[in-house]
C-alpha cells in the first residue's frame, strides 16, 4: 500500500446522497477474477445513461478527489467498490457521512475517506463547480482539508492515521511482527494436519 | 473462573493481543475454492508476497462445477475462467488442489472432515459462509471475505475482534424420524435469522451428544443462517471414533496425545456464556420452511402462517413479502404444497448418512410423476461409498438423477437451477429469493422429508407413506 501523507488534486462534485455500492460498481462486475482494472466499472450505470454525469464532463477529467453527498457507500459490503474508486484514480473521498463497512474497507485499502460537516461539503461542491481547476489539499499529517480561502480539520483515529502514513495495509502490519508468528508456530502440536506442497 | 470451549479455542490461537487492536489469531487450516480466491492471489502477486504456509492450505473446485459431464470443458465462460484461475494459482503457489474428477474432490466442507483434516482444537477458515460446519469437531471455524483470504494466505493469521459466547442447549431425546436438520431449523425459527449475531455458539445437551458426526455437521453448518460467527460442539468419543484411521488423523503415540488434549476441549462447569437459548428435544418434529429466509420455518404438520398474526411489524412485512414470492396462501396446510423439484445434496446434507437415509425411504418407491429429483453427493468419496453400497441403483431405480460431486443446486451457479416459478424441496441451507435460480421457490427440508416429498409430490414425511 502506498504511503499517504499529503495529497493535492482537483475534485469532482457528486451531488448525490445515499450512493450505494451497487451504484459504485454494479453486481455484474463481481464475477471477474482480477483485482485491478475496475475503472471501467465505476458508476457504470450513470456513466452509460447520463451524458451529463460528472465523470462524463471534460472539465473534471483527471480529478483525484471525489466529493459526495451524505451516506456514501451504503448497501452490500463488496470490497470491489473501493477497488473501482482507486483504479479510476481517486485518492480521497469526502462526504458528510459514510456507511461503516464501506469506510472500514476503504481505510484498510488505502483510500482515504474524509468526513466534513455537511455545510462545509456544500461550500466545497459550490467552489469546485464554479472553478473545476480548484486544487484541494488533504493533509493527513495535520488532519486538514484545504482549498483557496478554506481550512478545515477532520477526525481520524490515531491508529488508522498511523497505518495510512506508514502505508501499512493489514497484511503489512501483521508482517512487521513475523517473530510472533514464528514463535507461535514453534509451539504448535506436532500432529496437526499438513498437506503436501508442490 | 472457568472458560467456555470457544474461549479455550480462541485463547489457544492468540499470536498477539493488545489493547485497542484486534486480536491476531493463528489459522491451522485454510480451505479455498474457485470463487473467493482469485482476487486474493492477485493481491499477493501485486504486492510481491507469497503464501506463508501452502502446507496448511487446501483447495478444491466445488461452487460452480458441473455435475454431469465433468471431463468436457465447462460451458459457462465465467465458471471456466474461475476454475482455470484456481488451477494456475495453486500450481504457482504450491498448493494442493483436488480438481474435478479427482477422487478427493468435493464440497470444501465435506472433504475436510472426511480426510481427517478437520480436527478438534483447530482454527479453520474459508471464503465461504458455511465454514462453521467444521465446528462439529470442536474446532473454531468461520467464513471470511476476500481480503481476509489474502491476509491468511500471506501470514497464516487473521486480525479479529473477539465475539461473545452463546450456548444453545437441547436436552432430551429426539423422536424417531426427527433429524438434526429439523433441530437446527427449529432453533433458527425460534431465534430469528439475526439471533446469533456477534456470537460464537456452542450447541450442548443430550440431543447433540446423541448425534453422529455427520448430524453435528448439519447443525453447525447452519450457524450462519441465524447470524452466528461460528458454531461448535465439544469433541467426545463419537468425534474420536469418526476421526480414527482417516488419512490425516494422527497415529500411534501422537493419536494418544491428541485424544488426551482433545478431551480437555470442553466448557468448564463453572464457565458462563454471554447468552443462552434452551429448547426441549421433545418439542421438535419434522420442520420445513415456508418463506424466503431460513428462520421462516414451521413444523410440517402445521400451516402456512398468517402474516397478520406476527406481533412485530418487520416480521409481518417480511412474511407478506415471502408469501407473495413463494406463491403461498396463509392457512394452507404445509403438506398440501406440491413441488416440481427435489434436491438432495450440499454441505448441509450431502454426506453418506444423508444419502443412506434418502435411499432407505425411496427404496421400492418411484419419484412422483412430474417431479424431478436430483441427488448430488457432497464429494467423490461420498459418491464412491454410495455406489459401493448400491445406493445409486436405488436412486436411479426410483427415477432420480444421480450426479457428480459439487455444490450444484444449493446455489445454482452451475447449470443445476430452478426455472422461474418452479418449487423445490431442498436439503440445502438457504431459501433466499433466487438462490436456486431466478424466480425459483425453495423449501428447506431434511433428507427424510425430501425423499418422502419426491414420492408423494407434496411436502411429506416418511411416516405418511
Ligand atoms: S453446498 Fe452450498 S452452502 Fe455449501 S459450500 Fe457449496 S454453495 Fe456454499
Amino acid at each position: 500500500m502506498e504511503k499517504f501523507t499529503v495529497h493535492t488534486g482537483r475534485a469532482v462534485p457528486l451531488r448525490r446522497s445515499n450512493v450505494d455500492t451497487d451504484q459504485i460498481i454494479p453486481a455484474v462486475y463481481l464475477k471477474r477474477v482480477t483485482r485491478t482494472g475496475f475503472e471501467d466499472a465505476l458508476f457504470q450505470t450513470w456513466r452509460a445513461n447520463e451524458p451529463d454525469f460528472v465523470l462524463n464532463q471534460e472539465r473534471f477529467r483527471g480529478a483525484t478527489v471525489l466529493v459526495a453527498g451524505p451516506d456514501f457507500g451504503t448497501g452490500s459490503s463488496r470490497e470491489h467498490a473501493v477497488w473501482a474508486l482507486k483504479d479510476y484514480g481517486f485518492k480521497v473521498v469526502i462526504s458528510p457521512r459514510f456507511a461503516d463497512i464501506f469506510r472500514g474497507n476503504s481505510l484498510k485499502a488505502g483510500l482515504l475517506t474524509v468526513m466534513l460537516a455537511e455545510k462545509i461539503v456544500q461550500r466545497l461542491l459550490d467552489d469546485i463547480e464554479a472553478d473545476p481547476g480548484t486544487e484541494v489539499t488533504i493533509d493527513l499529517t495535520e488532519r486538514q482539508v484545504r482549498w483557496p480561502g478554506e481550512v478545515h480539520g477532520f477526525e481520524l483515529d490515531d491508529y488508522t492515521r498511523w497505518r495510512l502514513l506508514e502505508g501499512l495495509d493489514d497484511i503489512g502490519l501483521t508482517l512487521r511482527d513475523t517473530g510472533s508468528i514464528d514463535r507461535f508456530e514453534d509451539g504448535r502440536k506436532s500432529w496437526l494436519p499438513r498437506l503436501a506442497t508442490r | 473462573m472457568g472458560r467456555t470451549l470457544a474461549e479455550k479455542l480462541w485463547e489457544g490461537h492468540l499470536v498477539r493481543s493488545a489493547a485497542g487492536e484486534p486480536d491476531l489469531l493463528y489459522i491451522d487450516m485454510h480451505l479455498i475454492h474457485e470463487v473467493t480466491s482469485p482476487q486474493a492471489f492477485e493481491g499477493l502477486r501485486l504486492a510481491g508476497r507469497g503464501v506463508r504456509r501452502p502446507d496448511l492450505t487446501l483447495a478444491t473446485e466445488d461452487h460452480n462445477v458441473p455435475t454431469t459431464d465433468i471431463f468436457a470443458p465447462i460451458a459457462d465462460p465465467v465458471s471456466r475462467i474461475q476454475v482455470e484461475t484456481l488451477r494456475s494459482n495453486c500450481a504457482e503457489f504450491g498448493i494442493t488442489l483436488y480438481p474435478m474428477g479427482d477422487a478427493e474432490q468435493g464440497i470444501v466442507h465435506v472433504i475436510g472432515p472426511q480426510l481427517g483434516i478437520t480436527q478438534p482444537g483447530m482454527t479453520i477458515v474459508c471464503g465461504d459462509s458455511h465454514t462453521s460446519t467444521h465446528g462439529a469437531f470442536g474446532a473454531l471455524a468461520f467464513g471470511i471475505g476476500t481480503s481476509q483470504v489474502e491476509h491468511v494466505m500471506a501470514t497464516q493469521t487473521l486480525p479479529m475482534d473477539r465475539p461473545k459466547t452463546m450456548a444453545v442447549t437441547v436436552n432430551g431425546e429426539l423422536a424417531p424420524g426427527v433429524t438434526p436438520k429439523d433441530v437446527i431449523l427449529a432453533v433458527i425459527a425460534k431465534t430469528g435469522t439475526g439471533g446469533g449475531q456477534g456470537y460464537m455458539v456452542e450447541y450442548r445437551g443430550e440431543a447433540f451428544e446423541a448425534m453422529s458426526m455427520e448430524g453435528r455437521m448439519t447443525v453447525c453448518n447452519m450457524s450462519i443462517e441465524w447470524g452466528a460467527r461460528a458454531g461448535m460442539i465439544a469433541p467426545d468419543q463419537t468425534t474420536f471414533d469418526y476421526l480414527k484411521g482417516r488419512p490425516h488423523a494422527p497415529v500411534g503415540a501422537e493419536w494418544d496425545a491428541a485424544v488426551e488434549y482433545w478431551t480437555t476441549l470442553r466448557t468448564d462447569s463453572d464457565a458462563t456464556f454471554d447468552a443462552e437459548v434452551v429448547l426441549d428435544a421433545a418439542e421438535v418434529s419434522p420442520f420445513v420452511t415456508w418463506g424466503t429466509n431460513p428462520g421462516q420455518g414451521a413444523p410440517l404438520s402445521s400451516r402456512v402462517p398468517d402474516p397478520s398474526e406476527f406481533a412485530v411489524e418487520s416480521d409481518r412485512v417480511a412474511a407478506e413479502k415471502a408469501l407473495a414470492y413463494m406463491g403461498l396462501q396463509a392457512g394452507t396446510p404445509l403438506r398440501d404444497i406440491t413441488v416440481d423439484t427435489v434436491f438432495v445434496g450440499s454441505c448441509t446434507n450431502g454426506r453418506i448418512e444423508d444419502l443412506r437415509a434418502t435411499a432407505a425411504v425411496l427404496k421400492g418407491h418411484k419419484v412422483a410423476a412430474g417431479v424431478r429429483m436430483l441427488v448430488v453427493p457432497g464429494s467423490m468419496r461420498v459418491k464412491a461409498q454410495a455406489e459401493s453400497e448400491g445406493l445409486d441403483a436405488i436412486f436411479i431405480e426410483a427415477g432420480a438423477e444421480w450426479r457428480q460431486a459439487g455444490c450444484s443446486m444449493c446455489l445454482g451457479m452451475n447449470p443445476d437451477q430452478l426455472a422461474s416459478g418452479e418449487r423445490s424441496a431442498s436439503t440445502s441451507n438457504r431459501n433466499f429469493e433466487g438462490r436456486q435460480g431466478k424466480g425459483g421457490r425453495t423449501h428447506l427440508v431434511s433428507p427424510l422429508v425430501a425423499a418422502a416429498t419426491a414420492i408423494t409430490g407434496h411436502l411429506a414425511s416418511p411416516a405418511e407413506l
